[in-house]
């Protein structure tokens, strides 16, 4: 029987991973992730989880012990956030590369300088190419379940790929709401535990981790690219097995919401989505055709998902928490090149928002859906565009 | 229990666990790893970080070593070591080693804050730093374990500055500065000695961590069959000690009544070549110096 308690996303998913049984956990405080390391220490020092917790002195070595750990076939997994990702970034393509199937939480968090512990993606949109999945979710039903579901395709045979599951920090990791929680029999079937070939093992033994010279090198980055091909369908046999278990899904590498005979579509990531659905609800209710597509993997990215928006959409808004300097959002990148594959031609704009925590009012995101109205502006105009940005703001002198 | 027979140089283990690799002639470091294996035996976890041992030993599709084998990041030997020896612990395995093989630079510089963090937990790994006194592997430059004086291709020996400007780290001091179960200092000039340390901290129910003098021919200018010769040489002159720090106490397995002198060890090395009689004497003063602190705290 499942049952239902209030709990914060940190604690949602630590709960999640609880129930996904972890042989090993490696991880390094940082906030807002704290609560995850803290609940899970909680679990092991009380023997409600039976896990071996690595007290490492760095995200840098907690990424390599984790590599360690699933170079030995055991269930392993981390978590940290913004500077604490960019510490582990060596060891992020050494998971990927040699296909182990660690599983992260990563509090979104801004990254230094200016220094801020507020939420917004330039932490992990700095690792679209580190060879990882990433997945982002919305609120802390979601990441109790894809604390779950993480490890069941990270571990599956056509996978072997490190999964990043992505939660807003503040916004997402210390909000509280009601969760359902699986049965853990329940989640024992649909997760068995981890069983492998690819491992060091005294019965088998092997060099892992290697090195490869020019003459085959291109020969394993194309192997890996390839590999993502095939995640799609995993991550949908995979979810659909979790809504017949448990009763929730969650689409695969995207939701559409109202998009049907949308004129206007924004793009969003993350906890924001459900901010936007509402704004979608009210221009809904006066006529307006408005809709919105939550991109829940980034990696593999939803190309078809977006190049199966209908005829209807005249433009569309992508709501970026994160920045490229001198450029444009990351996830707007994406997008054009999704609609170009597909050769789509459809006016888009980029919204970079949130970044450091700022917040993203309802009536922020109702005048870009009006903006995303009128077509034929959003191709004349500006491409890239800051909401709730205020230049000419007088610093408070009361702090 | 039955115990164990003494291992000794003539009853070594023939198997051979690290062969057919790429190392150069008269490699010290991979000598350290040859005898190190043939004591540890074949239910051997190995991490070897970025270092020559790896570059030399993990290339597709030649694989080197005879175990399981890991080639980590260059900072993360003991870390990569405590993952492995936690999914260990998690799968309940029985009668196995895990061992990590970091040069100077990848233990006293880069490697510190993993290593000190394994100590700190007492995890059951034993961390060999094989030293050869420079960053070898990328064409050697000056580590933290460069001593006084050597050149090296990033302290030259230049005009207005003559090689590395400051004295070897203090390494082991930093490591028995943790109270770690089991630590020792050996050369592959004194094989037995070093065979019989390893066995030590094969048996060691947690950290252990062996510093080896390693001489490098290539980088130190030396010929190619000298290595033995040399690793002993230093040990003579006093500028190595062979010792150990066992439940919290400390021993000299070796204590020269005297010293061979330092400029007939030094003159044969290219790398301390354009020394002079000065720089010569504040080696030897820093060399007494740390055999009154030794004798004295010892």
């Amino acid at each position: 029987m499942s049952k239902k308690e209030f709990m914060s996303g940190d604690e949602a998913f630590a709960f999640g991973v609880k129930l996904a049984k972890p042989e090993v956990i490696a991880a390094y405080p940082i906030t807002p992730q704290t609560i995850v390391v803290e609940r899970l220490s909680d679990y092991v020092a009380d023997g409600d989880l039976d896990s071996q917790y690595i007290h490492v002195e760095s995200e840098h070595s907690a990424i390599m012990a984790a590599l360690g750990s699933s170079a030995m076939g055991a269930r392993t997994f981390t978590a940290t956030s913004s500077q604490g990702l960019l510490y582990m970034a060596e060891g992020l393509p050494y998971v990927s590369g040699s296909r182990f199937p660690v599983v992260m939480m990563n509090a979104n968090r801004a990254t230094a300088v200016p220094w801020s512990i507020y939420n917004d993606h330039n932490d992990s949109m700095m690792f679209l190419n580190s060879g990882w999945i990433q997945v982002y979710v919305e609120d802390a039903q979601e990441a109790l379940d894809m604390a779950i579901q993480a490890f069941r395709l990270a571990e599956d045979p056509r996978v072997m790929t490190p999964v990043m599951v992505n939660l807003d920090g503040f916004v997402l990791t210390h909000t509280y709401e009601l969760v359902e929680i699986p049965d853990q029999e329940l989640v024992d079937r649909f997760l068995p535990p981890y069983q492998t070939e690819h491992k060091m093992s005294l019965d088998a033994p092997k060099s892992v981790c290697i090195g490869v010279g020019p003459e085959y090198h291109m020969e394993f980055r194309y192997r890996q690219h390839h590999d993502f091909d095939h995640f799609p369908d995993v991550i949908r046999e995979i979810d659909s097995e979790y809504r017949e278990k448990f009763g929730r899904g969650y689409g695969v590498l995207s939701e559409q919401y109202r998009c049907e005979d949308a004129e206007a579509v924004l793009m969003t990531v993350g906890s924001i989505t459900g901010s936007v659905r509402e704004v979608v609800d009210d221009l809904r209710a006066e006529g307006i055709r408005v809709g919105v597509m939550k991109l829940r993997y980034l990696r593999p990215f939803p190309t078809e998902d977006i190049l199966s928006l209908p005829e209807s959409v005249k433009a569309i808004g992508v709501l970026d928490k994160n920045l490229s300097y001198g450029y444009e959002g990351t996830v707007y990148t994406n997008v054009n090149s999704a609609l170009s594959r597909g050769n789509r031609r459809i006016p888009t704009k980029d919204y970079i928002c949130g970044l450091g925590g700022r917040n993203i009012s309802k009536e922020n995101i109702r005048q870009i859906y009006l903006e995303l109205l009128n077509p034929a502006a959003i191709q004349e105009g500006e491409k890239v565009s800051f909401v709730n940005l205020h230049l000419d703001q007088e610093v408070d002198k009361n702090g | 229990m039955a115990e164990n027979k003494k291992m000794t140089l003539n009853n070594l283990p023939e198997e051979e666990l690290f062969f057919g690799h790429k190392a150069c002639p008269g490699c010290g470091g991979s000598l350290t790893l040859r005898l190190v294996m043939k004591v540890l035996g074949p239910n051997t976890f190995v991490v070897v970080p970025a270092n020559c041992m790896s570059a030399v030993s993990f290339y597709y599709p030649a694989m080197n070593f005879g175990c399981n084998a890991l080639a980590s990041a260059f900072p993360c030997t003991a870390a990569t070591m405590s993952g492995i020896e936690a999914a260990a612990r998690a799968k309940k395995l029985e009668d196995y080693t895990v061992v990590g093989f970091a040069g100077d630079g990848g233990t006293a510089d880069i490697g510190l804050q993993a290593l000190s963090g394994a100590i700190d937990r007492n995890d059951r790994i034993i961390y060999i730093c094989y030293d050869n006194e420079a960053y070898m592997n990328t064409g050697v430059q000056e580590s933290g374990l460069t001593p006084f004086g050597a050149k090296t291709t990033t302290s030259p020996a230049g005009k207005v500055q003559h090689g590395k400007l400051t004295h070897k780290k203090n390494l082991f001091d930093i490591i028995t500065a943790h109270g770690i179960p089991y630590a020792a200092t050996a050369s592959v000039g004194y094989p037995q000695d070093l065979i019989n340390k390893v066995a030590k901290a094969k048996a060691c129910q947690g950290t252990s961590f062996l510093h080896i003098m390693a001489p490098c021919p290539t980088g130190w200018s030396v010929p190619i069959d000298s290595t033995v010769s040399v690793a002993k040489e230093a040990v003579e002159c006093g500028l190595w000690y062979l010792a150990e720090y066992e439940n919290g106490e400390y021993k000299l397995n070796k204590d020269p009544k005297e010293f061979t002198p330092v400029g007939d060890y030094i003159r044969k090395q290219g790398r301390f070549k354009h020394l002079n009689e000065d720089e010569i004497r504040e080696i030897e003063r820093q060399r007494d110096a740390t055999w009154v602190r030794i004798h004295e705290k010892w």
